[in-house]
């Protein structure tokens, strides 16, 4: 019986020891929160140029990859130092509510169109995004939504306005919407198939395409403009502003903007450093 | 084939060991701190009586299937800096991802350390106390007798923790070398694509879960005999 105790009193040193060695890694003032979209994680471009800035600097980076609109509400509740994320719109309310400030755009790439290589909708070598669109509601081809804020749900629901459909609450079936991620998405479309919009960096990366292919690209409406918006200071006096402030100028300076222009998959170039940005 | 080739590329980045080594430490902790709390408990619910007895006994088994995601969503907002816990700074690290497994696995190890309690004081309760022991002395005594039973009860508590995604996901928020455990990283790599190395991870975790399940056995059995 003695022994039992004894034994529940080692599992609670054992506690105590596994959850400070858990929680053990650093949460000191090097360390900053990005939220930033699952498009500039899930292509591998984070991955690639932060180690360099955490070398330069010696501030370690935790990215919060969500869509837009999440990563926006983390950075709303405090929850985040900085805002890495792509939806004009959004952001706009975003620094309007006077939580962000010093919104500057750092890299731009473009949505593309993709669905399954049989193309029943027949949108295939087109450059209207919505001319396209319009096909597909037509031939009530399977299409496959986001659903979940994010920038690229946003533009989705833009470019059904401007064609004039109410995709969302019109006739189901055809239009899916998933709630979730492009990853999500994307896999969703190779199985359906269905179409669906992709910004291209997520796109070349992904390594489950199935059926699927690019059919509309180049359409001036789908360019894809990263912003980096650091917080108000007056909003949000708990976060590590200053060291934010160290990687927002990082990423517009000359070393970030050369990490992001020479960061390829496959031998292709996923996103273009805002110098030559089109605005 | 390919499976290998994109495990054997993520294991010499080095990544991989550290996804493992948390994920292990994470549910871990949280198994032991549910066991710590959770076996007691459960087996105090056999032995004393009181007014409330019934209902926390249902309540742990209504609890049996807390919703991870609702688990993780409610801690979030505890820990989130607007929220009132947030002076803890605790939203977005492995404590926290610890904290919401341990709750997920309290109602479990709690629930099935009663059951296996209940038997064993009804057949020899009147004898532990003819000896003289106290009620609370019967609480140690009881786990020793069941502890087979309340192997299985904390196990199932840690197969609750070592699979669940949905709350660490939301408190821990997945952050590469940080918060990145074996579930979350299936979650990413399947969102990326990458669908054979979703599935190698799915069976090296498989593989750990029951090679700690079968260590765990072969230890209680050898103090058994």
């Amino acid at each position: 019986m003695k022994r039992t105790i004894r034994l529940w009193l080692w599992a609670l040193v054992a506690v105590v020891a596994l959850s400070t060695l858990a929680a053990g890694d650093d949460t000191s003032t090097s360390t900053i929160r990005l939220a930033t979209t699952t498009s500039l994680d899930n292509s591998g471009l984070l991955g690639a140029m932060l180690p360099i800035f955490t070398r330069d600097t010696g501030i370690t980076v935790h990215v919060l990859a969500q869509g837009t609109g999440q990563a926006l509400d983390t950075a709303r509740r405090g929850d985040a130092d900085l805002v890495l994320v792509h939806d004009p719109e959004a952001e706009e309310q975003f620094v309007g509510e006077g939580h962000g400030t010093n919104r500057r755009q750092i890299a731009w790439n473009d949505f593309i169109m993709v669905g399954p290589k049989a193309d029943p909708a027949h949108i295939g070598g087109g450059h209207d995004a919505v001319a396209a669109l319009i096909k597909v509601a037509e031939a009530k081809a399977p299409f496959v939504s986001r659903g979940d804020r994010s920038g690229t749900h946003a533009l989705e629901l833009r470019l059904w306005k401007m064609a004039g459909i109410n995709a969302a609450t019109g006739e189901r079936g055809w239009y899916r919407d998933i709630g979730g991620g492009m990853g999500q998405a994307l896999n969703a479309a190779a199985a359906m198939p269905a179409y669906t919009l992709s910004d291209r960096g997520t796109w070349l990366s992904f390594k489950n395409k199935g059926p699927l292919a690019v059919l509309v690209e180049g359409d001036p409406k789908l360019i894809n403009r990263y912003d980096v918006i650091e917080l108000n200071p007056e909003k949000h006096q708990a976060s590590q502003l200053a060291a934010a402030h160290r990687l927002s100028e990082w990423l517009l300076s000359t070393a970030g903007q050369k990490a992001i222009g020479e960061y390829q998959v496959d031998g292709e170039q996923l996103f273009h450093p805002s110098a030559a940005a089109p605005r | 084939m390919d499976n290998l080739a994109s495990l054997s590329a993520a294991l010499a980045s080095g990544e991989l060991w550290h996804i493992i080594g948390l994920s292990l430490a994470v549910s871990l902790s949280a198994t032991t701190a549910a066991a710590v709390l959770g076996l007691p408990l459960g087996v105090a619910l056999a032995v004393w009586e009181f007014p409330a007895r019934r209902f926390l006994i249902v309540i742990a088994n209504a609890l049996l299937g807390l919703p991870p995601a609702v688990v993780g969503l409610t801690l979030y907002l505890l820990l989130s800096g607007s929220g009132p816990l947030g002076f803890l700074r605790l939203l977005f690290t492995p404590g926290a991802m610890v904290i919401a497994q341990a709750v997920l696995a309290l109602p479990i190890v709690t629930a099935l350390a009663h059951r296996a309690a209940e038997n064993l004081w009804a057949g020899y309760g009147d004898a532990l106390m003819d000896l003289g022991a106290s009620k609370l002395r019967a609480v140690p005594a009881l786990i020793a007798m069941g502890r087979l039973s309340m192997l299985t009860a904390v196990l199932a508590g840690f197969g609750r923790t070592v699979s669940e995604v949905g709350a660490i996901i939301v408190v821990g928020g997945n952050i590469a070398g940080y918060t990145r455990t074996m579930t979350t990283a299936i979650v990413l790599e399947t969102s990326k694509g990458d669908l054979p190395l979703a599935l190698g991870l799915g069976l090296v975790l498989i593989g750990l879960t029951m090679m700690i399940s079968a260590a765990a056995f072969g230890l209680a059995g050898r103090s058994h005999a």
